[in-house]
C-alpha cells in the first residue's frame, strides 16, 4: 500500500519536475515582457528531437546534448527578435495568437526536417530501477531530479549575483526604471528567451528516456509546464517550481488511484480551478487595477 | 442614414450572387465538397468573429462547442433515432447552456488566462469525447447517420451546397444584424474600453457571456450540419489544433467584419486542400500564415484591404 | 435639493487609506469642484461615485437612495454620467460612434430584435445617431463627427469624452479633470462649456488642477488633502481659508 503510493510520488516528483523547468521557462518570459510564450513547449521538443538526429549522425551524447541545447537557444533567440519584438505594444490577443503561431510553424518544422515519429533517447547511466521502501525509481529519474536541483540554484545565483541576473529582475519589476538605469532591456528580452530555451530543451532531454520524444511532444508539456507556472502565480519562479511539483504528483495520484484516462484532464482542470478561484496563484500577492 | 445600411446588404447580395452562382464552376465532387467545408466553416467563424474580433475577446477552445453540437446529433440521431432537426436544436440548447455556465467564470478573466481558461476548457472536452468510448466510440470514431427530414435526404453534393448555403446566407444576415445595432455597438465598446462602456450602462460581463453563448451556438449548429455531411466523427473535432484554425480563419479574414470571417474560412479551408500533396508542410505553413498575419495585418485582410481602399479615394 | 451626498465615505487599499471620514453634499443645479495635491484621493472618490471602486466605508446618496453598492453600469441608469483622467475613448469606433455608445441606456439593447432585424431596430439606430451629431454639434465638435477616434487630436478626445457623458442625458456629470492637457484657449473654451451645461440644468462636479478654471467656473468648491476634507466654501471662502493656504495653494501649486 505505502509501496505503491511511494511509487506514485516518485513518478510524479519526476515528471513533475520536468513540468518545474518547462513552467520556470514561461515564468521568466513573462516576467521580463508580460508575455505568455506558447511555444515554450516547442523548445522542450527540440531539445529532444535535435539531439536524437544528433546523435543520429554520429556525434557523443554529451556533445549532441550541448549542441542540441544551443540549437534551441538560437531559436529562442529568433523567435523573440523576429515574432515578438516586431509586434511591441500590440493587444494582448494578437501576441497570444502570435506565439501560438510560433509553436505551430516550430512543430511544422520539425515534420518537415525531422520527422513524425517517435524516438527515445538512451538514458544517461542505465535503466536498471533503484529500490527505495519498496517503490523502485528509474536511475534517469534521480538524473532530472538532481538536473532540476542544480538548475534551480544556479538560478538563484544567476539572478541575485550576477548583473545580468538582476538586470533581468529590474526589468521585470519597470521595464521604464531599468532603462532609465542604463540597462538595455531588448538585451534582457533576448535573454529571457535564450534562457527559457535553455531550460525547455535541457527538460526535453531530460525526460526524453522515459517518455519518448516526437515532433508533437511540446503540446502537452508546454500546457502542463503552464499549468504549473499559473498555479506558483504567473512570474514567480519558485511558484513554478512548486506548481510542477503539485501538478506532477496529482496527475500520477489521479493515474493511480482514479482513473489513468482522465490523468492529461488533471492539469486542465488545475488551471481552470485556478484561474477561477486564485487567480494570483497559489504565491501571487492581490492585485488591483488603476483606472 | 440609409448609409448605414447600404454597404451591409450590398455585402449580403454579392454573398448571394457568388453563392448562387460558384457552382456552375465547380468541376467536381472534390471542389463541392471543398466549397461545403468552406460554408461550414464560415457559419462557425462568423459565430466566433463577434466573440474575438467585435469584443476583442479570445477563445482557444471553440472547437469543443463544435464538436459537441456534432457528437449531439450523431448520438441522438444514431443511438436513440432522434430526428436530426431535433437532435441539432437539442445539441444547440445544450451547448448554449454549458457555453452560459462556462462562460460565467471564464469570461471573468482576461488577455492570457482568458486564453488558458478557454482553452482548457476544449482540452478537457477533447479528452472527455475521447474517453467515453461507450458513447462517442472513443478515438475511433463513429458513424453519423444521414441528414433526413420528415424522410426526405439530401440526395447529393449539390443539395448539401444548397443547404450550407443557404444556411450561411442567414447567419451571415443575423450576424450583420447584431453588429449594426445597441448590442453590436455595447460589443465594441467592451472592446474598447470595459470601464468607459460600463460606465455608459453598458453591463460588461453580461455582453461578454451573451457573445460567448451565441458564438458557440454557431459552433454547435456548424457541428452538427458536419456531423451529417461527413457522415463519421472523430474527438479531433474538438481538439486543440483544431480550435486554433478556427481562431486563425477569424483572424487572417478580418477581425471586427463579419464578411471577413467568411473570407477568412474560405483562405484556411483551401490551403490545406492545396497542401494536400505536401501534407507535411501544412503546420509550417499555418504557423507562418498565423505569424505574418498578425505582425503585419493586425486587423486581418478585409479591413486592412478595406482601409488601403478607402484611402485611395480622393 | 441635494442631488448627491456622502456619509463617513472612506475607501482603503490595504492599509492605505486613499479617503477617510469623507462628508459633502452637492446640490442640484451648481458646479462643483473638488481640488486638492496628487494623491488627495480625488479621483479615487469620483471611482467611488460611479461605481468603479466600492467604498470600504460609509455611504453614497444619490437624491436620497443609497447608491454606494450599485454596479458601474446602473449609475447611467440613475443619471451620474462622468468623463476620465486618462482618456478612455472607444478607439475602435468612430466619433459620433463613441457617442452613441453614450446614449446606450436610451436605445433598445434587446438581444432577440437586434438579431432578427428588427424595422424598431433599424429606426432606433437612426435616432441614436442624430441625437449623438446633435450632441456633437452643441458641444462644438460638428467637424469630427464621421472622424476615426483614433485619428482625433488630444483637445478633440478631451469634448469628445464630454459630448459621450451628455448622451445618457445624466442629471449630474463628473468630469476628471477636463483640463488636463489643454492650452490656455482650450481650457477657456471648456469653462464656457461647463457652463452651458451646467445652464441647462445638469449638476457638475469637476475634479481639477487648474485653479483659473476652478476659480472661474464653480459655485461651491471642496478642498481634499490626505483623503479628508480639507475646507468647502465658494472660491472666495477657499481662497482666503488659512488651512488651505497652508496646506496648498501657498506653496505655488495649481498654476494655469
Amino acid at each position: 500500500m505505502f509501496a505503491e503510493f511511494l511509487q506514485f510520488l516518485f513518478s510524479g516528483i519526476t515528471v513533475g519536475a520536468i513540468y518545474a523547468l518547462v513552467g520556470l521557462g514561461f515564468a521568466i518570459i513573462y516576467n521580463a515582457s508580460h508575455v505568455i510564450n506558447f511555444a515554450q513547449g516547442e523548445f522542450v521538443m527540440l531539445g529532444g528531437m535535435a539531439t536524437v538526429f544528433l546523435i543520429n549522425l554520429g556525434m557523443p551524447m554529451p556533445l549532441a546534448i550541448f549542441l542540441a541545447i544551443m540549437i534551441t537557444v538560437l531559436v529562442g533567440f529568433a523567435l523573440e527578435k523576429f515574432a515578438v519584438e516586431p509586434a511591441r505594444g500590440a493587444p494582448i490577443v494578437t501576441l497570444i495568437i502570435i506565439t501560438i503561431g510560433a509553436s505551430i510553424f516550430l512543430r511544422g518544422a520539425a515534420q518537415v526536417i525531422w520527422d513524425r515519429n517517435f524516438h527515445s533517447l538512451p538514458a544517461f547511466s542505465g535503466n536498471d530501477p533503484i529500490l527505495i521502501g519498496g517503490a523502485s525509481i528509474l536511475p534517469q529519474s534521480l538524473w532530472i531530479l538532481g538536473s532540476t536541483v542544480v538548475i534551480v540554484i544556479a538560478l538563484q545565483l544567476f539572478f541575485n549575483r550576477t548583473m545580468t541576473g538582476k538586470a533581468i529582475i529590474a526589468t521585470s519589476h519597470n521595464p521604464l526604471a531599468a532603462k532609465l538605469m542604463g540597462i538595455n532591456t531588448s538585451f534582457v528580452l533576448l535573454a529571457s528567451f535564450g534562457l527559457s530555451a535553455l531550460l525547455g530543451s535541457s527538460a526535453g532531454i531530460l525526460i526524453a528516456p522515459i517518455s519518448l520524444t516526437y515532433s508533437g511532444v511540446g503540446i502537452m508539456l508546454g500546457l502542463k509546464g503552464f499549468s504549473a507556472a499559473v498555479l506558483g502565480g504567473l512570474g514567480k519562479p519558485m511558484g513554478a517550481i512548486a506548481g510542477g511539483l503539485i501538478v506532477g504528483i496529482s496527475e500520477t495520484i489521479t493515474a493511480g488511484y482514479i482513473s489513468s484516462a482522465y490523468k492529461d484532464a488533471v492539469a486542465f482542470i488545475i488551471i481552470l480551478a485556478v484561474l477561477f478561484f486564485m487567480p494570483n496563484g497559489l504565491f501571487g500577492g492581490r492585485g488591483a487595477e488603476r483606472v | 442614414m440609409n448609409r448605414l445600411l447600404k454597404p451591409e446588404t450590398g455585402g449580403l447580395l454579392i454573398l448571394g450572387i457568388i453563392i448562387a452562382v460558384l457552382p456552375l464552376f465547380l468541376p467536381n465532387s472534390f471542389y463541392f465538397d471543398i466549397v461545403i467545408l468552406i460554408g461550414i466553416n464560415a457559419i462557425v467563424c462568423v459565430g466566433l468573429n463577434l466573440l474575438i474580433g467585435y469584443t476583442g475577446q479570445i477563445s482557444l477552445g471553440h472547437a469543443g462547442f463544435f464538436a459537441l453540437g456534432a457528437y449531439a446529433s450523431g448520438i441522438l440521431v444514431g443511438n436513440y433515432d432522434w430526428a436530426p432537426i431535433a437532435a441539432m436544436v437539442t445539441g444547440a440548447v445544450l451547448v448554449a447552456v454549458l457555453a452560459y455556465v462556462l462562460a460565467r467564470p471564464i469570461m471573468k478573466l482576461r488577455g492570457h488566462y482568458l486564453a488558458m481558461g478557454t482553452l482548457g476548457m476544449g482540452i478537457v472536452i477533447s479528452i472527455m469525447l475521447n474517453q467515453e468510448g461507450e458513447i462517442t466510440g472513443g478515438p475511433d470514431g463513429m458513424p453519423v447517420a444521414g441528414f433526413t427530414v420528415f424522410g426526405w435526404e439530401p440526395a447529393n453534393e449539390w443539395v448539401w451546397y444548397w443547404m450550407i448555403g443557404g444556411l450561411l446566407i442567414i447567419a451571415v444576415w443575423l450576424a450583420l444584424n447584431l453588429v449594426h445595432s445597441p448590442v453590436g455597438r455595447a460589443l465594441r465598446a467592451v472592446h474598447g474600453s470595459e470601464v468607459a462602456a460600463s460606465v455608459a450602462g453598458v453591463d460588461v460581463q453580461r455582453y461578454k457571456v451573451l457573445v460567448f453563448v451565441v458564438s458557440a451556438v454557431f459552433a454547435s449548429i456548424a457541428g452538427s450540419l458536419f456531423a451529417h455531411y461527413s457522415a463519421f466523427l472523430t474527438p479531433s473535432e474538438a481538439g486543440f489544433f483544431h480550435s486554433i484554425e478556427l481562431v486563425t480563419m477569424v483572424v487572417v479574414g478580418g477581425m471586427a467584419s463579419v464578411f471577413g470571417a467568411v473570407v477568412g474560412a474560405a483562405l484556411l479551408t483551401t490551403l490545406p486542400q492545396l497542401l494536400a500533396v505536401f501534407d507535411d508542410y501544412e503546420m509550417l505553413v499555418f504557423g507562418g500564415i498565423l505569424m505574418i498575419t498578425m505582425i503585419f495585418m493586425r486587423r486581418g485582410l478585409v479591413p486592412t484591404l478595406q482601409s488601403m481602399w478607402q484611402r485611395r479615394k480622393p | 435639493m441635494t442631488m448627491l451626498s456622502v456619509e463617513n465615505l472612506g475607501k482603503a487599499f490595504g492599509g492605505v487609506h486613499a479617503v477617510r471620514n469623507l462628508n459633502f453634499s452637492i446640490g442640484k443645479g451648481t458646479i462643483h469642484s473638488i481640488i486638492g495635491p496628487n494623491g488627495a484621493g480625488k479621483t479615487t472618490l469620483f471611482n467611488m461615485i460611479t461605481g468603479v471602486y466600492k467604498p470600504t466605508a460609509g455611504r453614497i446618496n444619490f437624491k436620497d437612495q443609497d447608491i454606494t453598492n450599485l454596479a458601474t453600469h446602473q449609475m447611467a441608469g440613475y443619471g451620474i454620467s462622468r468623463t476620465f483622467q486618462n482618456l478612455q475613448i472607444f478607439f475602435n469606433m468612430s466619433a459620433v460612434e463613441n457617442v452613441m455608445v453614450g446614449g446606450h441606456i436610451k436605445t433598445d439593447s434587446r438581444f432577440m430584435p437586434a438579431l432578427f432585424g428588427f424595422l424598431s431596430i433599424r429606426q432606433g439606430e437612426r435616432e441614436c445617431r442624430a441625437r449623438a451629431e446633435q450632441i456633437m454639434c452643441d458641444v462644438g465638435l460638428k467637424d469630427y463627427i464621421n472622424a476615426d477616434a483614433d485619428a482625433m487630436p488630444y483637445g478633440a478626445l478631451k469634448w469628445l469624452e464630454i459630448a459621450r457623458a451628455l448622451a445618457s442625458e445624466p442629471e449630474i456629470l463628473l468630469l476628471d479633470e477636463p483640463a488636463a492637457g489643454l492650452n490656455p484657449t482650450e481650457t477657456h473654451e471648456i469653462n464656457d462649456l461647463i457652463k452651458r451645461i451646467a445652464a441647462t440644468g445638469i449638476t457638475v462636479v469637476l475634479v481639477e488642477h487648474d485653479m483659473k478654471l476652478v476659480m472661474g467656473v464653480s459655485d461651491h468648491i471642496l478642498v481634499l488633502d490626505s483623503g479628508r476634507k480639507l475646507a468647502e466654501g465658494t472660491a472666495d471662502e477657499i481662497r482666503q481659508d488659512p488651512d488651505v493656504i497652508e496646506a496648498y495653494l501657498g506653496h505655488g501649486r495649481g498654476t494655469a
